[in-house]
């Protein structure tokens, strides 16, 4: 039984300038179910980080809707969460991990002592409870990634939003925290709109791959993942249909690039 | 993964960490100790009546603070001073806060700031010794008048500079308004901050002994006029003395509130540069 | 420990002044807003000289003692035609300079060499941060004493406050000369004065400028200070001397007059600062404070 979360109808931007308008993101239409993990990936500059903008409330699009739960979101909704790609500046460097973690609990939740415990169980699940009175400075980029992580956790929102977060990691932190996504993901139910540029990551984390064309973006091919849930960073990538499902999206994002996708009249849901 | 090695303390066998405390008492004491010999006996030998020997100024010093001209002379004008500069900081980041957010406030006051800070301060004490006469109020008014800019200055640069991927947390999140004033803007700023306060009491400092030198009839700055117009040498070096040790005394309260207050600036300061 | 991981946070914080104009390119509207900016700031200006007006008018404070800008700007107007009052600048601008360059002179060149020797720089540490902090006005009665009013007794004052400005930000530059660019110049055979010449001089410039700026500022509020209190001939002695002879707009304006020098001096090392620093904003880290 879908139960649907998040969905985006002709949302469309475009930016004003001095030399013309630039239409950044020219129609994109998809819709998220609730305990869904959807990737978004499309070629560099496409407008992924403007989309993202859009759903959390940030940005107001040209026109268009987002509608979280049935209702258009017109500011950051509470029931929403966002992890950015530049951990660095996301973290407050004056407050310590578990300030970070609680800060935006404090409104939401007045008893300190239920603020106490969602921390804790927020640093636990992405394995930080030891370095809860460390600063993020202090610690490497993949731990502050995960603080980002355990703060939108603690949070408890229904989405939970993701920019490109692993981008900025290398390589083997990067699969660790991949595989933290998935764990989140499958033990707690939550629903993940994560957005990448890279192709194998989109077809290890998500159970849909929703692939944008150029800009100005449309969505150009939503691929429904049928690879087991249980996810290994050794055998599912090893997995044949892994490889088949990459090179798709991969041959996608290609064509993307060139520009040869056509643009469908009507958009697919 | 590692949590911090800067958490992890190193210890050193025993008697090096004596050798370096003994070395480093010998770099921090060495030169001054030689200046004051040199400056000792140059002034046995040569006449200069300006320049007694430093055991003549510490006599003079301590018979002349030690003792009830303390909490009559240095005792207000340290009163003084802390409630000038403590006004100068207070106002400096209320008003600094408010015109940093609005914008086009800042559009509006900003050119005139920056001709008000450009006077001189030592140029407002005729004004303000005129309008309220030689009072405590005055001399107040002249230090917040003249220590008020950059602390004002510095923290409207520092709001507005507040990182945008560090405000677009704070909105996604849903941060009130007074949340993000208290954890996110007023910290983002407090390194700017401190830069305007560093600067701030220094001219309160100046101010505080200038206005008491020429506009009053108490206070450190006016005996130490006092002094020199009477020929007491020795007493006016001692008061110079006092002035420097509340200046270096300031100095020292003020880096130790700032290693507290920006110990995460530091940090990652630290981290960047490793 | 990732060092990656802050550095491209600290040169994007330093290039995005303004915290929501980094998302598009607005060259026309940026113009548009430099007009409101700069006519919104000229507004600031008029409704602070009508308030200014007013509070006489009003009586809120004795208009004897602070005169309204009717009376303060014709004042300054005249002043800018009368002969004295040019001189009075050329006093303060001389005695200014003079201390200026003494003071940088001295600081760089000191400074410079107690950065390279790390025994000079351990055994002069306390001393420095024994005198920097002590306020040079403090010394005007000692200078009163040994140099009556002579020009000498303010440039004591002026150089004793606008050296530490110097010398401190050249020690932080000399400090900063990076320890990898030190050996590969080393490994190169480059003997002492052009490792000098070539890699700390040019490291340090950013710093110096920086130094200078701040020393800049404070020499012209020392400058007009000493001939306030010390007497020397220049624009704070006509202020002290008008204000005794009760001659209030006079008084208010020289003050203007002071800060319109002030403000002058400020743009233009600002300026001066900020093309030192285009061309080494490489080598230097976010600003020193």
């Amino acid at each position: 039984m879908p139960d649907n979360l998040l969905t985006v109808t002709g949302l469309r931007k475009v930016y004003d300038s001095s030399t013309g308008s630039v239409e950044a993101i020219g129609d994109i239409t998809f819709r998220m179910d609730a305990g869904e993990l959807v990737c978004i990936v499309g070629p560099s500059g496409c407008g992924k980080t403007t989309l993202l903008k859009c759903i959390s409330g940030l940005l107001k699009p040209t026109s268009g809707s987002v509608e979280l739960r049935g209702r258009p979101v017109t500011s950051p909704p509470p029931n929403m969460a966002l992890v950015f790609q530049e951990y660095g500046r996301s973290l407050y460097p004056w407050l310590t991990v578990r300030g970070n973690v609680e800060l935006p609990l404090k409104h939401k939740y007045p008893s300190r002592s239920e603020r106490g415990r969602l921390v804790e169980d927020a640093l636990r699940a992405v394995g930080l409870d030891h370095a809860a009175a460390s600063y993020p400075w202090q610690l490497s980029g993949g731990m502050q990634q995960r603080v980002a992580i355990a703060r939108a956790v603690a949070y408890q929102p229904e989405v939970l939003i993701m920019d490109e977060p692993f981008a900025a990691v290398d390589a083997q932190t990067r699969a660790d925290l991949e595989d933290l996504v998935r764990a989140l993901h499958r033990e707690r139910g939550m629903s993940i709109l994560f957005v990448t540029h890279d192709i194998d990551e989109s077809v290890y984390l998500g159970e849909r791959v929703v692939v944008l064309s150029k800009s100005p973006t449309w969505v150009q091919e939503d691929v429904h993942v049928d690879l087991p849930d249980d996810r290994d960073q050794i055998t599912t990538r090893a997995l044949p249909r892994f490889t088949a499902l990459r090179t798709h999206v991969y041959e996608q994002i290609q064509r993307a690039k060139r520009g040869e996708a056509v643009r469908p009249p009507a958009p697919v849901a | 993964m590692t949590t911090s090695s800067g958490a992890v303390a190193r210890s050193r066998p025993r008697h090096r960490t004596w050798q370096r405390l003994v070395g480093g008492a010998g770099f921090a004491l060495g030169l001054p100790v030689v200046l004051l010999l040199v400056w000792g006996i140059w002034a046995s030998f040569a006449v200069s009546p300006f320049f007694p020997s430093p055991l003549v100024i510490g006599d003079a010093f301590v018979s002349t603070w030690v003792g009830p001209s303390f909490l009559q002379d240095v005792l207000p004008s340290l009163a003084r001073l802390a409630v000038g500069a403590a006004l100068s900081i207070l106002l400096g980041v209320v008003l600094g806060t408010v015109i940093g957010l609005v914008r086009w406030l800042g559009d509006l006051l900003e050119p005139l700031l920056e001709f008000l800070r450009a006077i001189p301060p030592p140029v407002l004490i005729p004004i303000v010794a005129v309008l309220l006469g030689p009072t405590d109020a005055m001399k107040i008014t002249v230090i917040v008048a003249g220590s008020l800019w950059p602390v004002l200055l510095n923290t409207i640069d520092g709001v507005r500079a507040t990182d945008a991927v560090m405000t677009e947390t704070a909105r996604s999140f849903s941060l009130t308004r007074t949340e993000r004033l208290r954890y996110l803007v007023l910290p983002a700023a407090s390194p700017r901050i401190m830069t305007g306060v560093r600067q701030a009491l220094s001219i309160a400092l100046i101010l505080m002994v200038i206005s008491e030198m020429f506009f009053s009839s108490s206070g450190l700055g006016y005996r130490i006029v006092y002094f020199q117009r009477n020929y007491l040498i020795d007493q006016m070096w001692g008061g110079i003395v006092l002035l420097g040790l509340i200046g270096v005394l300031l100095a020292v309260v003020f880096s130790l509130v700032e290693r507290r207050v920006l110990r995460w600036y530091h940090g990652t300061k630290e981290v960047a540069r490793a | 420990m990732q060092p990656s991981a802050l550095a491209p946070a600290a040169v994007a914080r330093a290039s995005t002044p303004a915290p929501s104009s980094s998302s598009s390119p607005r060259r026309g509207r940026g113009r548009r807003r430099a007009a409101r900016r700069a006519g919104l700031g000229a507004l600031g200006i008029v409704l602070f000289v009508g308030v200014w007006q007013l509070v006489p008018t009003a009586g809120l404070l004795d208009g004897r003692y602070f005169p309204p800008p009717t009376a303060v700007l014709p004042r300054l107007a005249t002043d800018l035609g009368d002969l004295e009052f040019w001189r009075n600048i050329r006093r303060t601008m001389s005695t200014w300079a003079i201390g200026l360059v003494v003071a940088t002179s001295a600081a760089t060149v000191l400074a410079t060499v107690i950065g390279l020797v790390p025994f000079l720089r351990s055994a002069t540490h306390t001393t420095v941060e024994f005198l920097r902090p002590i306020p040079s006005v403090a010394l005007i009665p000692l200078c009163v004493l040994v140099f009556g009013i002579q020009p000498q007794a303010a440039l004591v004052i002026i150089v004793f406050a606008s050296f530490w400005q110097v010398f401190v930000q050249v020690l932080y530059g000399v400090a900063d000369v990076d320890s990898v660019a030190r050996d590969t110049a080393r490994s190169f055979g480059l003997g002492r004065w052009s490792r000098v010449r070539h890699l700390v001089l040019p490291t340090a410039l950013p710093y110096l400028m920086t130094g200078v700026r701040l020393a800049a500022a404070v020499a012209l509020i020392l400058a007009i200070t000493a001939e306030m209190f010390i007497g020397n001939p220049g624009l704070g002695r006509a202020l002290i001397f008008a204000q005794s002879a009760g001659d209030y707009p006079q008084v208010y304006a020289l003050v203007i007059a002071t800060g319109l020098l002030g403000l002058g001096v400020n743009l233009v090392f600002r300026l001066v600062e900020r093309r030192a620093l285009s061309w080494h904003q490489s080598v230097r880290g976010e600003e020193v404070p």
